[in-house]
């Protein structure tokens, strides 16, 4: 910086640098300047009205400022009027949700539609976890938007497995417990040539005797169908319900599902429960027909 | 870099640099060429009004803005012509209706402009600040009236300094009052386009008004006249993006207001020489100020071309005014580039490249905003596969996929969608729910698609397929769309 300044009259301010480098003196207009100030003036302002001190008070509460205002409580508050929206906005199909039967609600086309809509959060927060995202099964989980239903594909039997829930049952070694190793080979044999469509073949006559010893058609039916829905799984389709590998399908049959000695699980058999959501779910009795028509939707309800 | 090569590379530095033959090791701004021109800053510009052509043409280009305040009230079968119905999410121009799904035009449409202005500022400068800015379109009228108001600029200016009195009061008040008045108007246009013009006057009267358009249009009309009463050439010179912007996009060849160096120095005034005196060796400009006077943003064009010129071209006009007067050719300042005045001749306005370029990205721009307005159907369907699960085991050893289907109905009738699917498989079957679908004019139904295919007829993990909607009371209106069968690998 010299100390000699060259041009005295131009009007700067007497810093110079490399010999010519000058700061110059030129004040914007007037009121230009005096918004500058007024922005001043507003932080000190600011700094009083609104919670900017990032302190906390005796009570370990953040200071509020003047206004007592904060972002959080603007935030609740603004929330608080879009659910009470939303709340009177949808009450009318909510009160038709809680008197109408779900095979009703399936039939109004508008309802359904609001049904669904609601139901996506729903289902993915107490549903999806073991039934996957969209309802596309997970290992050991039945796939809910294939057609083959254990309980039954229709909406109310839907609505009755969420509510109160399913136990798998299923003996092992037979409804009597009797079947020898190279039996259960046999009927494991027989139940994959049924689902292929091969049953009456000779070659598998052994496995179908032991399909009428071990009484299995008590449950599957006489020719792997079960007569009715009661959780026995169809044998002659394509869709299995742990696994389409031949030695968990054999697994199953020589330990069963749900199997308990002495109160303890045995080992190897398949643990196949669900729970009842009436108890699980909040507002459980407009919520489990809401997630039965969304889970009949999937891909697979009748 | 090495000795050699600097020195290789200040022998081309002077050959062909513009500042050859420049001293540049003195980091002084005035020995490397570089003037500090002033910018005005000692309040309000008055500038004086001249007739010209240039004046002429800004007139014709700003009624262009007389369409803002004429196009709410256009009607066309039955609703406002021009509308940009936020809450339906439709914009309406005459008989189109472009949803969201169209607003790529919009996207092209902008595009086109963006060009338009780099194009036109390329060959001409600041065409748009110049003539069509609203920003000096708005100024200028303001400043007419304050003309016809308070007078020529000797007498503002003498006013603005006179203290507060009566007789001031009398004139300034009605003056701010048509400028509010202007200023209303100007932001009810803007705000008649979002909502229906006649009912927002309606509304108006009845004190109806939300607070929503009461803010935009107070904070619009006060900030009009703010920016045009006030703030005039501070916009140009202080804030405006624009005016950077466009300066950095003329180069030698943007023809520009130019005062004639050569023609007008040494300036100076006439005199009548005396008998015995020698007649001074004087050049075209009398030094009379004119430029400066009529100039809106307090420019002297003789020292260059500079950053506060908004090109409007009034110094043009009082300019060639004076040559006439005192008999001499017109055009001491005159639209012209910087390669004329070193002699050598600008090349054809198809032949410089930056022109050529930016009239390729218009003519793109402008084909598709023609393509996406002659294809625009109005109907128009997505199909969203679903993603979890991709695809199902059925229990006859079918795989299913599943669509939803989003049908956009653009079209003023209702319709009623149905849906059919094309493939090459026989033993293929599908649902659809609903099996009709309607959709209400402007909004978009959707219905569930599931197809299912015996796994054993799938050769690939994906196939295509096509689903056909058509309007079944308007069979002419139908789309098809690809979409993909997805299935598990083949064993
Ligand atoms: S510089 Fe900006 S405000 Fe000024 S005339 Fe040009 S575009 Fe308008
Ligand atoms: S110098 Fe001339 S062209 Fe530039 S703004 Fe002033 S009057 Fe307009």
């Amino acid at each position: 910086m010299a100390n000699h300044n060259p041009w005295p009259d131009e009007g700067n301010t007497g810093h110079i640098w490399d010999e010519d480098l000058r700061e110059l003196d030129n004040p914007p207009p007037l009121w230009w300047m005096l918004s500058f100030y007024a922005g001043f003036i507003m932080i000190i302002f600011y700094t009083l009205y609104y919670p900017v001190i990032p302190l906390t008070d005796k009570t370990g509460e953040f200071t509020k400022g003047m206004a007592g205002w904060t972002a959080i409580e603007e935030y609740n508050e603004d929330f608080k009027v879009l659910k009470d929206w939303r709340v009177a906005k949808f009450a009318d199909k909510e009160e038709q949700l809680a008197a109408m039967s779900v095979a009703d609600i399936l039939k109004d086309d508008e309802l359904r539609q609001y049904a669904v809509a609601t139901s996506k959060v729903l289902f993915g927060d107490y549903c999806a976890a073991c039934h996957g995202a969209g309802g596309a099964g997970n290992p050991n989980f039945p796939v809910l938007a294939d057609d083959d239903w254990l309980w039954g594909g229709q909406v109310a039997q839907i609505e009755a497995s969420i509510k109160n829930g399913r136990i798998g049952n299923m003996p092992a070694r037979g409804m009597m417990g009797n079947l020898s190793d190279e039996e259960i080979d046999n009927v494991t044999d027989y139940v994959i040539a049924l689902s292929e469509g091969k049953g009456s073949d000779p070659q598998f006559a052994a496995g179908k005797a032991v399909y009428a010893k071990g009484m299995c058609l008590a449950c599957h039916g006489p020719a792997g169908k079960p007569l009715a829905p009661a959780g026995a799984a169809n044998l002659t389709d394509q869709v299995w319900r742990f696994s389409s590998d031949r030695d968990a399908i054999r697994n199953v049959i020589a330990n069963g599902v749900n199997v308990k000695k002495n109160g303890e699980y045995i080992e190897g058999t398949r643990q196949a429960i669900m729970p009842a959501f009436k108890e699980r779910l909040p507002n459980a009795d407009v919520n489990v027909k809401r997630l039965a028509v969304y889970i009949h939707q999937l891909g697979g309800g009748q | 870099m090495s000795e050699k090569q600097s020195e290789t590379a200040s022998k081309s530095g002077t050959d062909h640099s513009v500042l050859g033959g420049v001293e540049t090791s003195n980091k002084n701004l005035e020995n490397i060429g570089v003037e500090l021109l002033p910018v005005h800053t000692g309040g309000t510009v008055h500038a004086k009004r001249i007739p010209g052509t240039f004046r002429k043409i800004k007139w014709i280009l700003a009624s262009f803005w007389l369409i803002l305040f004429v196009g709410p009230y256009l009607r066309w079968d039955g609703h406002q012509a021009i509308l940009w119905d936020l809450a339906n999410r439709q914009f309406h121009f005459f008989g189109l209706t472009i949803l969201p799904q169209d607003i790529w035009i919009l996207a092209m449409i902008l595009l086109f402009f963006a060009l338009l202005l780099a194009a036109s500022t390329a060959v001409a400068g600041r065409l748009w600040c110049g003539y069509f800015c609203f920003h000096t379109v708005w100024t200028d009228v303001f400043t007419w009236l304050e003309e016809k108001f308070e007078g020529q600029p000797n007498k503002r200016q003498k006013l603005d300094q006179a203290p507060m009195s009566l007789e001031k009061l009398k004139v300034k008040i009605p003056k701010h009052l048509i400028w509010l008045l202007i200023g209303f108007a100007t932001s009810f246009s803007f705000v008649a386009y979002f909502t229906d013009a006649i009912d927002l006057w309606a509304r108006l009267f009845a004190f109806e008004w939300g607070s929503v358009e009461t803010t935009i249009v107070v904070v619009l009309g006060l900030s009009t006249y703010f920016f045009a009463g006030f703030l005039r050439e501070q916009t140009c010179i202080g804030f405006c993006p624009y005016a950077r912007i466009q300066g950095a996009m003329i180069d030698t060849q943007t023809v520009v207001p130019t005062y004639d160096q050569d023609r007008g120095e040494p300036r100076g005034r006439m005199r009548r020489v005396k008998p015995g005196e020698e007649a001074p060796d004087l050049g075209d400009c009398i030094d009379c100020n004119l430029c400066v006077a009529v100039c809106p943003t307090g420019v002297d064009i003789r020292l260059g071309q500079q950053f506060g010129c908004i090109t409007c071209g009034l110094c043009i006009d009082a300019c060639d005014s004076v040559m006439d007067k005192i008999k001499k050719p017109r055009g001491l300042i005159r639209y012209a580039s910087l390669q004329e005045f070193t002699g050598k001749k600008l090349p054809a306005i198809w032949k410089r490249p930056r022109v050529i370029v930016y009239s390729a990205i218009m003519t793109f721009a402008a084909g598709a905003i023609l393509y996406g307005l002659a294809t625009m159907s109005p109907i128009d369907v997505k199909a969203l596969h679903e993603r979890s699960p991709l695809f199902v085991q059925m229990s006859n050893g079918s795989i299913q996929n599943k669509w939803t289907l989003k049908v956009v109905n653009k079209g003023a009738e209702v319709m009623q969608a149905k849906i059919t699917i094309g493939s090459e498989f026989q033993n293929m079957e599908y649902d659809v729910s609903p099996a009709v679908l309607s959709v209400q004019p402007g909004t978009v139904g959707s219905a569930t698609l599931l197809v299912r295919i015996p796994r054993r007829d799938l050769t690939e993990a994906n196939t295509p397929i096509d689903i056909m909607v058509e309007d079944v009371n308007n069979p002419q209106i139908k789309t098809t769309y690809n979409s993909v069968f997805i299935g598990p690998k083949p064993r």
